[in-house]
C-alpha cells in the first residue's frame, strides 16, 4: 500500500510551502504523486527519484576524467585541501537545512575559511540596510491576514515564488481580509511588464536602476513636498497617486526582491525601501520582507549570526575573531581579486550563478562542490560529494522567508551509503580534528545524534 | 624625524594584510624588528620582511616616524589604518582600508587605491594622486556614525559610497563620481569636481555637498532655494544652492529647520 504524507514541507523556494501531500512507495523508496504544490515543487520531489542519482564521491584524476571514490578517501581530500589552504572559502547553503548549516561552521573555523551563503548574491545588500537601518517586517501570517494594500518591488512572485501570491500575499482569504483578492489592492514596481505586473492594479514601470529615486519620491509627497514631474519614468500623478493608496491602506505590505538587491545602489535601495516603510508608520501600518529566493536561505543568517555574529561573507581565517565587510569578503569578490585558494560549493551551484571570471579564478585552485546531483559545480570539481536531499529524504530545520523556522520531514529513506550534509561535515570535521591532533569538541555535544542508523526518519 | 623604508620583495599569492604598517607600530623600533612585526595572508601569520626589505630605524614615537613604501602595494590592505600620527607614502597603488579608522598624521598614495579607504576616519590627511574605488571616507557596514574628521583629497575619479554616514571633516574629488554621496550623512562636507551619475544627498540630513560638474539624475527630495557665491576649495564659485533631502527626517536649530545643502554651478 503506497503511503500518503501529509504536511510536507516542499524545499524549493522562498514560499517554503508546508502543506505538500506526498505519496510514496510501500517500501518508501519512490515518490509517486505530490500533492498542492506548483509544477516546480513538483518536479523536485520526482527528481529524487532519478536512477542517476550520484551514489559515491568522484575525484578528478590526473588525465581530467572523474573516478568514483569511497566516503573515507573523499572525507580525507577534503579535510586535508582545506587545511593545507591559506584560505579556503566555503559558499552556498541556499537548498540544505539549518543542521549541515551549523556543522560546516565548525569546518569552516577550524580551516580558517571565509563562510559565505547564497545571499551574497542575491539579498546580501538587504542584510547590509537592515544593519544600517532595521527591519520594520512581519510574518507571512499576519500580511495574509491584514494587508490590504500589497506592493511588489523588483519581484516576480508568479514565477519565482509560485504560490506565494495564493498562499500568503494576493488570494488568501484572512482574518481582517475575508474577501481575498477582492479586498486588497495590488501594485507592482517593476521595469518590465511581468506575470506580477498584469496582475497588479497598478503597474508603475519604472526606468531600470531608478528605484532609489522613486522611493525617496514616494517618501517626499509622504512629507508634503512637491516632486519633479517625472520621476524614474513615472509621472508625478501617478507616483501621488500610489503615495496615495499606501497612506490610505489599513496595512500596507512590501515585498522586494532582485530588482531592488542587485541593480545600482542594492543595500541603499533596500535602505530607502526601510526608511518609506518607517515613514508609512505614521500614517498607516506598513511592514516590509524580503522575498527569499530558496526555501532555507534565511537558514544561514539565522544559525551564523547565532554562531558567529554575522549572516553572511563571515571571514575567520584570524582564528580569534570574526571579519564581516561584503565588497571584501563576499565570494564574488574574493574570487575576481584572487583573495582564495581552496573553494566548496555547497547545495548551490556556483558553477551556474558566478560570473564566469568569478568561476575562472576559483578553478585555479582546488574546487569541491557538496551536491545530491549533477550540476555545472559538481562538473567543473576536483572532486564530487553526493549528499542526501533535504526536505525529501533528510529532514531538517529551515527558516522561509519571514524569518519563520519549519520543521521539515523527511518523505523517502536515503539513498543506501549517503550521507546527510550535517553527518559528511561531522566526519570532515573529525578527519581534520585528527590530522591536527585536537579534540572533536563540537561533536561531543551532538554524541546522541550522531550518523543515525536510520536515515530516513519520518 | 626618522625614515623607515620598504621595498617590495615579493608580491603576496593571495592578499597581504599589512595591518602593521603604520607609524605607530613602527615607533621606537629598529629596522629589524620592523621586519618582525605581524601580518596575516589569509589564515597564515606572516611577517613584513617577508614580503619587503626594510631599511631605517624609526622614530621615538609615531610623530617622528616616516614610512615610505617604495613600490606597488595592490596586493597589500590596510596601509595606514588606524594610525594618530607621522606619515605614510606610497610610490605605487595600493589595496582596500588605505587609512581607515585614523585619528592623524598623514597618507600620500601616488597611485590607486581600492575600495573603503579612510572609512569611519577622524582626523589626519589621506591623500591619492590616483583614483579610488569604491566607500571613500564611508562608514563600516550597519554603523550610523561614519566618517568624523580628516580630508580626503582624491586627484582622480572615485566610485560610489562617498561619504555614507558622515559626520564630520572633508573630502574632495577632484574628477568624477558614480553614485551615492553623502547618503545618509549628518554633517561634514563632500567636494566633486566632475560629473556625479546621481544619487547625491539621498536621506541626507545634514551637511555640505559641492558638485561642479553635472549630476546626470538629480534626487527627487532637492529643491533650489537660492543662487549664491561660494568659496569651493580656494576658488570662489556662483552656485546654485538646494536644500533637502526634503523625504528625510531633519533636526531644527534656533526654531529653523536645518535641511542638507547641495551646491551645483549656477545655470547661466
Ligand atoms: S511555491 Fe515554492 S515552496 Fe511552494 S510548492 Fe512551489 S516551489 Fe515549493
Amino acid at each position: 500500500m503506497p503511503k500518503l504524507i501529509k504536511g510536507v514541507g516542499c524545499p524549493y523556494c522562498g514560499s517554503s510551502c508546508d502543506d505538500i501531500e506526498v505519496l510514496v512507495s510501500d517500501d518508501e523508496t519512490k515518490i509517486l504523486e505530490v500533492h498542492n504544490a506548483c509544477i516546480i515543487g513538483t518536479n523536485l520531489f520526482h527528481h529524487a527519484n532519478d536512477p542517476t542519482r550520484p551514489k559515491l564521491p568522484r575525484m578528478r584524476q590526473p588525465d581530467g576524467s572523474m573516478k568514483e571514490v569511497t566516503y573515507p578517501e573523499a572525507i580525507d581530500w577534503m579535510a586535508k585541501t582545506m587545511l593545507k589552504a591559506k584560505k579556503p572559502l566555503i559558499y552556498g547553503f541556499g537548498s540544505t537545512n539549518c543542521e549541515g548549516m551549523s556543522a560546516v561552521a565548525r569546518i569552516a573555523e577550524k580551516a580558517g575559511a571565509v563562510l559565505d551563503n547564497c545571499a551574497t548574491i542575491c539579498h546580501g545588500p538587504s542584510f547590509l540596510a537592515i544593519f544600517d537601518n532595521g527591519y520594520p517586517s512581519c510574518t507571512l501570517g499576519e500580511a495574509k491576514n491584514r494587508a490590504d494594500v500589497v506592493v511588489f518591488w523588483g519581484c516576480n512572485p508568479m514565477h519565482a515564488h509560485p504560490r506565494h501570491t495564493s498562499r500568503y500575499s494576493i488570494f488568501p482569504r484572512g482574518y481582517f481580509t475575508q474577501k481575498g483578492q477582492m479586498q486588497r489592492t495590488v501594485l507592482c514596481i517593476d521595469p518590465r511588464e511581468t506575470d506580477t505586473a498584469k496582475l497588479a492594479d497598478h503597474h508603475l514601470m519604472i526606468d531600470q536602476g531608478h528605484d532609489y529615486e522613486l522611493f525617496d519620491a514616494f517618501r517626499t509627497v509622504l512629507r508634503g513636498f512637491d516632486i519633479p514631474e517625472t520621476v524614474a519614468g513615472i509621472p508625478r500623478e501617478k507616483i501621488k497617486e500610489a503615495a496615495e493608496i499606501m497612506k490610505k491602506a489599513k496595512f500596507c505590505m512590501i515585498f522586494f526582491g532582485m530588482g531592488c538587491t542587485h541593480t545600482d545602489g542594492r543595500n541603499h535601495n533596500i535602505d530607502a525601501a526601510i526608511s518609506l516603510t518607517r515613514d508609512l508608520n505614521e500614517h498607516t501600518k506598513c511592514s516590509i520582507m524580503a522575498m527569499r529566493g530558496h526555501y532555507n536561505i534565511a537558514g544561514p543568517g539565522q544559525v551564523w549570526s547565532w554562531q558567529f555574529g554575522f549572516p553572511y561573507c563571515i571571514d575567520l581565517t584570524k582564528g580569534s575573531h570574526a571579519h564581516m565587510n561584503p565588497g571584501e569578503t563576499s565570494s564574488v569578490d574574493l574570487a575576481m581579486r584572487d583573495e582564495v585558494d581552496c573553494f566548496v560549493n555547497v547545495g548551490t551551484d556556483a558553477g551556474a550563478h558566478f560570473p564566469i571570471q568569478a568561476v575562472q579564478h576559483l578553478k585555479k585552485h582546488p574546487f569541491i562542490a557538496i551536491d545530491p546531483n549533477f550540476c555545472m559545480a559538481s562538473e567543473i570539481a576536483d572532486l564530487h560529494i553526493p549528499v542526501r536531499i533535504a526536505g525529501v529524504d533528510e529532514p531538517g530545520v529551515v527558516y522561509r522567508m519571514d524569518n519563520v523556522p519549519i520543521q521539515f520531514r523527511a518523505v523517502i529513506k536515503g539513498l543506501p551509503g549517503v550521507p546527510s550534509d550535517e553527518e559528511l561535515f561531522d566526519m570532515v570535521y573529525e578527519r581534520m580534528c585528527e590530522l591536527t591532533n585536537t579534540q572533536p569538541v563540537w561533536l561531543a555535544a551532538k554524541a546522541d545524534r550522531k550518523y543515525p542508523e536510520s536515515p530516513a526518519v519520518i | 624625524m626618522a625614515t623607515v623604508t620598504l621595498k617590495p620583495i615579493k608580491t603576496p599569492e593571495l592578499i597581504f594584510e599589512g595591518y602593521s604598517i603604520t607609524p605607530d607600530n613602527f615607533a621606537g623600533k629598529t629596522a629589524a624588528q620592523i621586519a618582525d612585526l605581524p601580518g596575516h595572508e589569509g589564515k597564515i601569520l606572516m611577517r613584513l620582511g617577508d614580503f619587503f626589505e626594510i631599511s631605517g630605524n624609526a622614530g621615538e614615537t609615531a610623530a617622528d616616524t616616516n614610512i615610505v613604501i617604495t613600490g606597488d602595494c595592490s596586493r597589500v590592505k590596510y596601509i595606514g589604518a588606524r594610525m594618530t600620527a607621522g606619515t605614510v607614502t606610497v610610490n605605487g597603488n595600493a589595496d582596500m582600508y588605505v587609512g581607515g579608522w585614523m585619528k592623524g598624521g598623514k597618507v600620500h598614495i601616488k597611485g590607486n587605491m581600492d575600495s573603503f579607504c579612510g572609512i569611519q576616519m577622524e582626523g589626519g590627511e589621506l591623500i591619492c594622486d590616483g583614483d579610488a574605488k569604491n566607500h571613500v571616507g564611508c562608514a563600516y557596514r550597519g554603523d550610523w556614525r561614519g566618517m568624523k574628521g580628516g580630508t580626503i583629497r582624491i586627484r582622480g575619479s572615485a566610485g560610489n559610497d562617498i561619504g555614507t554616514f558622515m559626520l564630520g571633516g572633508t573630502i574632495i574629488i577632484e574628477k568624477d563620481a558614480f553614485i551615492h554621496v553623502s547618503t545618509h550623512a549628518e554633517g561634514g562636507t563632500v567636494i566633486i569636481k566632475g560629473d556625479v551619475e546621481g544619487r547625491v544627498g539621498g536621506q541626507m540630513v545634514k551637511g555640505d555637498m559641492y558638485v561642479l560638474g553635472k549630476i546626470k539624475f538629480m534626487m527627487p527630495g532637492y529643491q533650489k532655494v537660492d543662487t549664491v557665491e561660494k568659496e569651493v576649495d580656494g576658488v570662489t564659485y556662483k552656485l546654485d544652492h538646494y536644500i533637502g533631502d526634503l523625504g528625510e527626517r531633519h533636526g531644527k536649530s534656533k526654531g529653523q529647520i536645518v535641511y542638507a545643502n547641495l551646491y551645483v554651478p549656477a545655470a547661466a
